[in-house]
Parts: structure tokens; C-alpha cells; sequence
């Protein structure tokens, strides 16, 4: 799964897609998510950097984070489809 | 010192409405130009047109006769404004002006040495509503589907060609949305009332509209175009605010147009893009937009280019624009003393 190369945000939670105009906000952890999708880290590296910050379990982590890749990807803010859950 | 060329503008459209004319806009990216210094001779139909009280950006207003007076009467006041103010360039901003002023336009260039830069009669007859099929056709563009209706009548058949909801269009101006045919007809009396017959049934698209103010220099090349997605949009479908995108097909599709038709001035494309990306013209204004000091504030001074354009000189097209840059619309109270609005109404100037 890649964000959109051209998509904008903020430390403030504030994502911005230039090619539609539509504006979203998020919280700290959705940010830092994006941030890391940006720099181009796959599940697997987010997932250990996750689980290294905050006291969350692995299932925990991988159900809210599909959740929130799917929820870009409705917003159109991917540049494909989100993978399977294997 | 001034470095500015001093120039005379008239511009018209300064009202300013829940459907704004460009006059204003128009106006506010002339008098930041960095390369005229412009005087603002303002056009005006109606005597409550904000424009004409906006001293600080309007210099001067006359009246001038309403469009169906036609182009001699129009001819005939120019000639008494241009005795007194020496009109440099003209530029109009209405669709329902712009006939007698494309008409006219040799003619003030060589009895008054008025410049104007305005489509050919060609390229602003063939994007009229009811041709549009015709123009998508012609330059491979995708429309919505449309027809013309002169009479109620014609109203029943209609869920034969369309699917409901559909648009009930004037051939100038207004459109409304409507579910049913008695909501087609109702439209068509209150479209038709106002902006004569044919009206314009399209079909409706869903999805995001998306607009474009953009320039042509009349042999092809798109001078300068901002795509802009509306924000807020009022109950007459005009956009309150907006943000410049980053749309590259739309903006691909503006300079395909402009190379097609090689349109010559300002003009605004206004579009439907579906959620499978295709993107359907709805609309071609032959001229700027009320939103068109977006384009300025991105970067692209588009009303300064056409005068640029409306001199003779070559304008370098603009590569690029401030994306996710918004204009937050907003109305104003002034305050007019009444002998400004005696003088106007009274001696048609002010």
C-alpha cells in the first residue's frame, strides 16, 4: 500500500490531498502512521516501530491499522488498493 | 517614480449578487498588476452595482444600455465615455454582453483605438449550451448528454432519453436540479422567464465539480489555467470557497481544449469529475470567472495577461501555481451617501 506521493500533512493532524482538495484531520498516532507510509516503511516496520512506543498488542495494532489504511483508501488517499490481510 | 504603464481599463460586470459578476475580481488583480498602473473605468447596467460605489478600486462608472438595446446604442455611449475617459482596454464580463461587444470590437479598435481580447463569434457561438454536443464531437471531449426544449410539452418525454435527476439549464445563466417533471416544468417557467427559451435539459452526473479559470492567446496556447475544486457551494451552485488542486488531467484537458479551439481570452471550464476519474464538461464560460482573483492570489494574474494580451505583446505562459491555496468569499455592507446614488441614477456616471 503507497500513500499519494503528492499528499500533504501536518504535525497538527491535518492531511491535505492537492489533487482533490479535500482536507482531513487525524490524531498523533494517524500522523505518525502517515508519516512512516511516506517514508515509504511497510507493515512490517511500522508495526515494530508501533509496538516499540505504545502498549499495544500485535492484533490490537494490526486491527486498527487496517482499519485506518482502509479508511485512506476510501478517501482516495492511496495509490492502490490496500493488501489482503494475509 | 512609478515604474507602471498608466493604461485606462473598462470593465463591466461590478455587481456583486449571490451570483457575482467577474468585474470586481477582475478589477482587484488589475489594480495589483506590477506592471500597469491602471485607472478603472467601470461599466454598469444596474445603479445598486456595488462596483460602481467601490471607490478605492473603481475610478469612474458610467451606465451603459442593456444588451438588448443591441450594439448601436452600446457603440453610441462607448464613443461619449471614451471622449471623456480615453479607454485604453476594454474588457467585458457578462456572456449576455459579450455578443455586441465581440461584434463591436473591430470597430472600437479603429475608430477609438480600444483594445479588447475576446473570442472569435465562432468559438463563443459553438460553446453555447444547446451546441455543446456538437463542440464535444468536435473536440473530442466528453459531455453530459442534453438537449434543448422550447415548451412544457416536451417535458413528458423526457424520462425516455434521461434518467432522473436531470438539469434544467438557461441558456445564459441559473440551473437547477430536478427529480421530477413537474420540478422540470417549474424550472423551465422560472429559467425561461428570465433568460428567454431555448432551456437546456442534461443529464446529471455525479460527482465532484471542479472548475478551471484559464487564458488562451487565440493561436492555441493556454497562457495561464487554475483548477479549482468548490468548497462551499450556495443554493444557486456558485462556489462561496475554494481551493486550488493539483489536477494535471485537468489541466491537460484545458490545454487540449485551448490547442482545439484556440480560444482567445479569458474563459472558464466548469466539469464533472466521477468517481471512476472521467471527467465530463458541463459548462465553457467565454470569459473569467467571479473567482478569477484565486488565479492571481496562486500566482497567475490572468486579468493582467489579457491586457497584456488585448496591447499586442507575447505572454510567456505560466508553468505553475500555489496548490491548496483557498478564496473564502464574503459580502460587505457599504455605506452611500445618497447623492452618490442620485448622481448615478440622474447623469448615468459617478
Amino acid at each position: 500500500m503507497k500513500l499519494k506521493r503528492n499528499i500533504a500533512h501536518s504535525d497538527s493532524g491535518f492531511v491535505f490531498d492537492p489533487n482533490t482538495g479535500d482536507s482531513f484531520s487525524t490524531n498523533p498516532i494517524g500522523i505518525e502512521i502517515i508519516k512512516m507510509l511516506k517514508d515509504g516503511k511497510d507493515i512490517n516496520e511500522i508495526r515494530a516501530a508501533m509496538l516499540k512506543i505504545y502498549m499495544v498488542d500485535e492484533s490490537a495494532f494490526e486491527k486498527d491499522y487496517y482499519d485506518f489504511i482502509t479508511m485512506l483508501s476510501k478517501l482516495k488517499l492511496t495509490e492502490d488498493e490496500p493488501k489482503e490481510k494475509n | 517614480m512609478s515604474l507602471k504603464r498608466k493604461i485606462n481599463v473598462a470593465v463591466t460586470g461590478l455587481n456583486a449578487i449571490d451570483s457575482p459578476g467577474p468585474g470586481v475580481p477582475v478589477i482587484r488583480a488589475l489594480k495589483e498588476s506590477k506592471l500597469f498602473d491602471v485607472r478603472i473605468i467601470g461599466l454598469a447596467y444596474e445603479t445598486l452595482e456595488p462596483g460602481i460605489y467601490m471607490h478605492d478600486l473603481v475610478d469612474k462608472t458610467y451606465q451603459i444600455p442593456l444588451p438588448s438595446a443591441g450594439k448601436a446604442a452600446l457603440m453610441a455611449r462607448l464613443k461619449y465615455i471614451h471622449s471623456k475617459e480615453k479607454i485604453d482596454i476594454i474588457i467585458p464580463n457578462f456572456d449576455a454582453e459579450l455578443f455586441n461587444f465581440i461584434k463591436l470590437a473591430d470597430a472600437l479598435k479603429k475608430e477609438m483605438k480600444i483594445n479588447s481580447f475576446l473570442p472569435t463569434i465562432e468559438q463563443f457561438d459553438e460553446r453555447h449550451k444547446p451546441n455543446l454536443p456538437e463542440f464535444a464531437i468536435k473536440h473530442k471531449i466528453k459531455v453530459p448528454k442534453s438537449k434543448m426544449i422550447f415548451n412544457v410539452s416536451d417535458i413528458p418525454s423526457l424520462s425516455k432519453e434521461f434518467t432522473y435527476p436531470l438539469v434544467v439549464k438557461g441558456k445564459f445563466y441559473d440551473a437547477s436540479v430536478a427529480y421530477t417533471p413537474e420540478q422540470v416544468a417549474t424550472y423551465f417557467n422560472k429559467i425561461s422567464g428570465k433568460w428567454g427559451l431555448p432551456i437546456i435539459i442534461q443529464q446529471f452526473l455525479y460527482g465532484q465539480e471542479v472548475n478551471v479559470t484559464a487564458i488562451g492567446d487565440g493561436k492555441g496556447n493556454c497562457v495561464g489555467a487554475v483548477p479549482m475544486r468548490k468548497q462551499y457551494i450556495t443554493d444557486k451552485g456558485k462556489a462561496w470557497s475554494g481551493i486550488s488542486i493539483d489536477d494535471k488531467k485537468l489541466l491537460a484537458m484545458t490545454s487540449k481544449l485551448m490547442k482545439s479551439t484556440k480560444w482567445k481570452g479569458g474563459m472558464e471550464l466548469e466539469i464533472i469529475k466521477t468517481a471512476n476519474e472521467e471527467y465530463y464538461l458541463i459548462e465553457i464560460n467565454p470569459r473569467f470567472p467571479a473567482w478569477v482573483y484565486l488565479a492571481k492570489g496562486c500566482g497567475q494574474n490572468h486579468p493582467e495577461a489579457l491586457v497584456r494580451l488585448a496591447l499586442g505583446e507575447k505572454v510567456k505562459p505560466w508553468t505553475q501555481y500555489d496548490i491548496g491555496k483557498m478564496f473564502v468569499r464574503y459580502s460587505y455592507d457599504l455605506i452611500v451617501e445618497l447623492k452618490e446614488f442620485e448622481k448615478i441614477s440622474t447623469l448615468g456616471e459617478l
